[in-house]
């Protein structure tokens, strides 16, 4: 499974059926990553806090550096 | 808490604006504390950078601090604002200026002196 891969599922696991979920490998080496997501219980947080989560569901691969740069783009919806 | 996490602690709550990045505004490391540094300097905001580099301590105990796992941090009196992300997208909506201007005051663009401070 690639990085970009894993990181999707994780992704998936903490919000399910988002509307937006999207990883993009940015360089292709499979430690720059995109991820934007959008869903519901992202909503009436603050960005520091909607962050908190996606940093919470990639905490593994955060942790034993498979990434190296993370970008990340979140949106409540509603 | 350690000697370190408290000066941490110390600096984040008494300078107007702190930046931890990789590198120095003069020298800068990394791309995200580039865009970071950028955003801040376009709202006018009065930056303390402290580089992480010099020792990876100061990025263990930041982050123990924080509980923000990546560099760039940037915090406003006190409060955590977020990373390069959040405080690009802030300053997009005009967001980060309307923040300075809450924890700062009015006029606080005269007043902005950029400085680098080691921990």
């Amino acid at each position: 499974m690639s990085a970009a891969t894993s990181l999707r599922v994780l992704l998936e696991q903490a919000f399910p059926d988002a509307p937006v979920l999207e990883v993009v490998d940015r360089t292709g080496g499979g430690d720059h990553f995109q991820v934007t997501v959008t869903h519901p219980r992202l909503a009436g947080l603050t960005l520091v806090d909607q962050h908190r989560l996606v940093y919470d569901a990639l905490s593994g691969p955060l942790g034993d550096g498979t990434i190296h740069e993370l970008r990340i783009r979140t949106r409540g919806t509603g | 808490m350690t000697q370190l996490r408290t000066r941490i602690d110390e600096l984040i709550k008494t300078e107007p604006v702190t930046l931890f990045m990789k590198g120095t505004p003069q020298l800068i490391m990394c791309g995200n504390s580039e865009r970071a540094l950028r955003a801040l300097r376009e709202a006018g905001a009065p930056v303390t950078a402290v580089d992480i580099m010099p020792d990876p301590q100061i990025r263990q105990e930041l982050s123990a601090l924080s509980g923000w796992p990546t560099i760039p941090q940037v915090f406003v009196g006190g409060e955590l604002i977020g990373g390069a992300d959040i405080v690009q997208e802030l300053a997009e909506t005009g967001e980060l200026e309307q923040k300075l201007l809450e924890s700062l005051g009015e006029g606080y663009r005269g007043r902005a002196v950029e400085k680098t401070v080691t921990v």
